[in-house]
């Protein structure tokens, strides 16, 4: 069995798999359970200043679903914690003295005052928490009062809070963004500017994940009315893939540790995101769908593939798939492929049919006896059948070997690696190409 | 008060009304609705699927399940009976593993089809129990069409004939309509008068007028139909029945399983309605298993069916045989009864043991039975007709027969599987060709 022991910006954990600042580490009672569940760590639920916030008192939650109602996205009204600041740093040391061997992160969010800030992290270190993360990612209620996206969003005030921060605490600081942005290198590269340790990515997603058709009314509704939320869960993980991503290939943010969040789920989902440069991840949705006893699973999943993969720990498979992440201009155009089906696992649903001849190519043929087979002459390896088909691994994408004529383009499967950039298509590659 | 499986003899009463209301309740309870969403998230939404082209009235099965699962469960019943009005019936008693659910991709892949036939009982119940038919009638086009028995094909002709505004009287020779799915299906495949409630349902379109207890070769005859009316659709189903060909077949205890399950289902209380206790059932299809369930549901010690050719060319399917060797029906094959033996009644039973091809085996064996019910195939049983062919009325693809205007489907006629669903479709088709020849 690999080893999973983790050290992300100088705080050790058992393995890389952190509990997110959200409901589930709200309180000592939910923590306790936690770590003895397995989690390696928990950043603690976002701590403000008193008198503490209030909560809606009726639904917080939204939701949409998949096949037999498998919670694909959740959408979430809650606010920083609810509890005055005292209980929660007691409980904070209480569990921390209890579970030394733990990471013990707190999540903060006060005012874009410098006081503020320099008041809340006294208190913090006394509690002997190993480090802090800085809510500049919550895009429902507190931004509306200046603070989590509302500052996330201006690189000017991350940069800014973050320096105040980092001049007033030993500990190491992890700064959240928010996703709501059009660009995530440049809250990255201020919270780089600002002198943080870290980053951590994504926070929620601004969304309505459904409308009343009764009520006319945005869910969940609280009474006659429904405000936006924060969407998380499976649904966005391509989207915190691409910007941790995004971070990990900017040259200038080169080295920059990044805590990666987004709709984790399984030890593979966290694979992805070390692999694209995450030094740990963090999970919510997926402990709110089915509990704790995941991490279970995530810990026997990502030591498995370590062994099956050689490595001996975590640091090496950080930022693994970090150079094969390319822009579409230098993808190579000579590469060519075709769908594969495969008959012994085909179960004829022709559903893969059925996208190819009225979405695509015209690429799939269909004989009276239902066997459905790919048209290589039309077949532009598009992937679309490979995503419809219901069977895992019944459609494949094939290379076409080189020397090969592609039956499409009557071309020669040509070895040579050509792009875009000097492609004769291409207007700005004409003066390149005389 | 009870008197037990033990009593020998053809006897009532054997059962207590609780072990009476157990063994008839629903072969299979309906899907709640949690059920049925997860039944209906199974379904892939095939192209061109093939449940569609296994169902013979063509119900586009991959768009109802489609509805269920987006809550638009009434959409899907309407999606439902417009290809079959008979919908509800067919969810029940359709040999869906031998149709549908035997060609679902997911019976491929993992040998767990869809449940369609649940799904199919599913939206048609709701929609049933709105208590508002779903289909308008045309404007009437003064055009009047006589069916000849209200079984499943009269019915799926007369209502689809009356959608086009044709004013339609259906003749029966029963008390009631609704033909086998009133007198000739077991029990707990239709239970709460279900067949009953569905033609008063059926009858809400309009335009229909059932004139019960009237035959053709009795009250009617083709020609006076044919004068009377604008077009003649005969659905009269099978009303003889083969003879057993075994000597003794005359004792008392030896009756036909079509009138015994008949008895059963127009029975007050099931404790009215007499069984042996050794009862033998001599037959391979429906109508066979649905008697000898039936019977062991009455509270017969020992049941037996006994079937002349092997289990694979039994025509009731292989879930109906299981379903008897669950209920303890002992399943002989391979065997045809040579003599029935007893004084006054019968006591015994003897068969000889036949190869594939029926050629005997020379080898005799006796069962005991205070009961023999033949379940050995039905015919026409009536006069009067169109030409036949096979012994069944000749009909075209259309249901079309040698008679001008005349056209007949169902059991009738020889044309597909005698299953409900297929008579629907019958009845539904040649109403379709009727309403063309009408508009011409």
């Amino acid at each position: 069995m690999a080893n999973l022991q983790s050290d992300f910006i100088g705080i050790k954990s058992p393995n890389p798999f952190w509990l997110a600042s959200a409901p589930p580490t709200d309180k000592e009672y939910n923590v306790r359970r936690a770590f003895e569940a397995g989690w390696g760590g928990v950043v603690w639920k976002t701590l403000g200043l008193d008198p503490h916030i209030v909560n809606v008192n009726g639904p917080r939650y939204g939701a949409i679903w998949g096949a037999d109602r498998r919670l694909l996205g959740l959408n979430n009204i809650e606010l920083i914690t609810d509890r005055p600041l005292e209980i929660n740093l007691q409980e904070i040391k209480s569990v921390k003295r209890d579970y030394p061997d733990r990471a013990m992160v707190v999540s903060l969010m006060v005012p874009c005052e410098e006081d503020p800030w320099k008041f809340i992290l006294g208190k913090v270190e006394d509690t002997g928490a190993d480090g802090v993360e800085l809510n500049f990612g919550c895009p429902h209620g507190m931004s509306e009062r200046g603070m989590g996206s509302a500052v996330g969003q201006v690189p000017e005030y991350i940069e800014m809070v973050t320096r105040w921060v980092k001049s007033h605490t030993r500990m190491p600081v992890i700064v959240k963004l928010t996703p709501n942005i059009a660009d995530i290198r440049g809250p990255a590269a201020a919270a780089h500017a600002g002198g943080a340790d870290a980053v951590s990515l994504i926070n929620t997603i601004n969304s309505i994940t459904s409308v009343n058709l009764d009520h006319f009314a945005p869910e969940p509704m609280i009474g006659d009315k429904g405000a936006h939320g924060g969407y998380c869960g499976p649904a966005v993980k391509p989207i915190a893939l691409n910007m941790v991503a995004e971070i990990s290939r900017t040259p200038e943010l080169q080295g920059l540790p990044i805590s990666g969040i987004g709709g984790v789920t399984t030890w593979r989902d966290a694979a992805e995101f070390i692999t694209l440069g995450a030094g740990n991840v963090q999970v919510c949705t997926a402990a709110m769908t089915y509990g704790f006893k995941i991490v279970q699973e995530m810990i026997s999943g990502l030591s498995q593939y370590m062994d099956e993969k050689s490595f001996t720990s975590v640091d090496q498979l950080i930022g693994r798939a970090v150079p094969n992440i390319s822009d579409w201009q230098h993808l190579n155009l000579n590469y060519v492929a075709k769908a594969k089906i495969n008959q012994d696992l085909c179960i004829q649903c022709g559903r893969c049919y059925a996208a190819c001849e009225d979405t695509s190519h015209q690429a799939i043929a269909m004989s009276d006896q239902r066997v459905f087979t790919v048209k290589d002459d039309e077949c532009v390896a598009c992937n679309l059948c490979v995503n419809v088909c219901p069977v895992e691994a019944c459609i494949t994408l094939e290379p076409m070997a080189e020397g090969t004529v592609d039956p499409r383009t009557g071309k020669v499967v040509d070895p040579t690696y050509a792009n875009w950039t000097t492609h004769p298509n291409n207007p700005a590659s004409l003066t390149a190409a005389e | 008060m009870a008197i037990g499986e033990l009593v020998p003899g053809v006897a009532a009463g054997r059962l207590s009304p609780d072990k009476y209301a157990e063994n008839f309740s629903d072969l299979h309870a309906p899907l709640d609705a949690h059920e049925a969403l997860v039944a209906a998230d199974r379904c892939y939404f095939c192209y061109d699927a093939p449940c569609v082209t296994a169902c013979p009235t063509d119900i586009d099965i991959p768009l109802f399940i489609r509805q269920i699962a987006t809550g638009t469960v009434d959409a899907a019943g309407i999606t439902i009976f417009s290809q079959n009005i008979l919908g509800g019936m067919c969810a029940r008693v359709c040999p869906t593993e031998t149709l549908c659910e035997q060609t679902c991709v997911r019976e491929v892949a993992e040998g767990k089809p869809v449940q369609i036939g649940q799904l199919q009982r599913f939206a048609t119940d709701h929609l049933m129990a709105q208590n508002a038919h779903p289909f308008n009638r045309a404007a009437d086009t003064g055009r009047r069409v006589a069916v000849v028995g209200a079984g499943p094909a009269g019915l799926a002709c007369a209502h689809r004939l009356a959608m086009h505004g044709h004013r339609v009287v259906v003749y029966d020779g029963n008390a009631k309509a609704g033909g086998l799915n009133e007198y000739g299906i077991a029990s707990y495949k239709t239970v709460d008068s279900f067949a009953e409630r569905e033609v008063s349902w059926l009858l809400e379109i309009g335009g229909i007028t059932i004139e019960s207890d009237k035959k053709l070769g009795g009250d009617l005859n083709l020609a006076e139909l044919t004068d009377r009316f604008d077009a003649v659709f005969l659905a009269i189903g099978l009303a003889g029945v083969n003879a057993l060909g075994a000597s003794g077949q005359g004792k008392a205890g030896v009756r036909d399983a079509v009138d015994f399950i008949a008895e059963l289902r127009q029975a007050e209380s099931y404790a009215q309605v007499s069984i042996g206790r050794d009862v033998v059932v001599i037959g391979g299809g429906m109508t066979a298993v649905d008697a000898a369930v039936q019977a062991k549901l009455l509270g017969a010690l020992n049941v037996t069916l006994v079937y002349r050719r092997s289990r694979a060319r039994m025509n009731a399917s292989r879930f109906e045989q299981d379903l008897a060797a669950a209920k303890g029906v002992r399943i002989i094959t391979n065997a045809a009864p040579v003599e029935i033996s007893g004084n006054a009644a019968v006591e015994s039973i003897s068969f000889e043991y036949m190869d594939d091809d029926l050629t005997p085996m020379g080898e005799i064996f006796t069962l005991r039975a205070d009961q023999v019910l033949t379940a050995i195939g039905q015919t026409l049983g009536a006069t009067d007709l169109p030409s036949l062919t096979r012994g069944r009325i000749a009909v075209s693809q259309d249901g079309r027969t040698s008679v001008a205007n005349v056209w007949a489907g169902g059991d009738c006629t020889g044309l597909g599987d005698d299953l409900t669903v297929t008579a629907v479709a019958q009845g539904r088709d040649a109403a379709e060709d009727i309403h063309r020849a009408l508009g011409a």
